[in-house]
């Protein structure tokens, strides 16, 4: 466990509450990463803008991070090409038919006591684990 | 004008959320998710802050008639558990172990320029294209 990051994951994981928070209180929106993105694919009405805004400060976040403390992000993606393409199909099918993903039922749906967001969560997380055995301790 | 900018200023957060807990790192999420390897939990404790300050904001702001820059409060109602929620998230477990990115950290992560993540998100969003428009839609 000596990757272990206690106080940036509780720090990090407060300003991820504290913007679904404002999202609710502000706008009464979820604040489901899977959803608002799908959604633009599917646009229905005058709902566009928000979502748009609220995809543009996902991608302002990190470059905001790193012209405020210089701290250049590096990051490790050990995936080749198919794999990165099979699971983004994945993620993108499987949120869209389970209507969510880790923001939207992991942190929305639980604050909720939602059991339906629970379950979910239960499961994806579950399935990410067999996925990640299979391939680290099973395939390699 | 303004539920855009809150949308904005709410989006920023998230991000920043996501790169002072590192989350936006798939080897960081992986690491969580390779419980019988060299376990990291530090994605636990990321979702004990965001719940702990989520679940007392929600329970604030539900006392309230609505929103206050909108008319109505959009938030989801549905209490049954299908097939059609339990297959999606295994899909979407399958896909989120195979490389350590789900949507959150994965638009974000656009931000940093990697080829990796500019092929992953184009895909994201056929299969969500896919889903939405195709005979399994909701």
């Amino acid at each position: 466990m000596e990757s272990f990051t206690p106080f940036s994951a509780l720090l990090g994981g407060g300003l991820i509450g504290l913007a679904a928070a404002i999202l609710l209180l502000l706008n009464g929106r979820v604040a489901g990463v899977s959803g608002i993105v799908g959604d633009l694919l599917r646009p229905a009405g005058n709902d566009l803008a928000w979502r748009i805004a609220f995809v543009a400060g996902l991608i302002a976040g990190p470059i905001a991070y790193q012209l405020a403390t210089g701290d250049w992000l590096s990051v490790t993606i050990d995936a080749n090409t198919p794999s990165l393409i099979v699971a983004g199909l994945l993620v993108g099918f499987g949120t869209s038919l389970g209507s969510g993903c880790t923001s939207g039922h992991g942190v929305c749906g639980i604050a909720r006591l939602s059991l339906r967001s629970m379950t979910a969560t239960v499961v994806f997380m579950l399935a990410g684990m067999i996925t990640v055995y299979a391939v680290r301790h099973v395939v390699a | 004008m303004r539920t855009v900018l809150a949308s904005f200023v709410a989006g920023t957060l998230f991000g920043l959320g996501l790169t002072v807990s590192r989350m936006i790192d798939p080897a960081k999420v992986l690491g969580f998710l390779d419980v019988t390897g060299d376990w990291d939990p530090s994605l636990a404790l990321v979702m004990v802050g965001a719940l702990t300050v989520m679940t007392i904001a929600y329970r604030l702001v539900a006392r309230r008639a609505a929103p206050l820059l909108a008319d109505s409060f959009k938030i989801p109602t549905r209490q049954d558990i299908d097939g059609r929620i339990v297959s999606g998230a295994v899909l979407f477990g399958v896909g989120w172990g195979l490389v350590g990115l789900c949507p959150g950290p994965a638009i974000s992560g656009l931000a940093l320029g990697r080829y990796e993540v500019a092929l992953f998100v184009p895909a994201m969003l056929v299969g969500m294209a896919v889903q939405r428009y195709g005979p399994w839609r909701n």
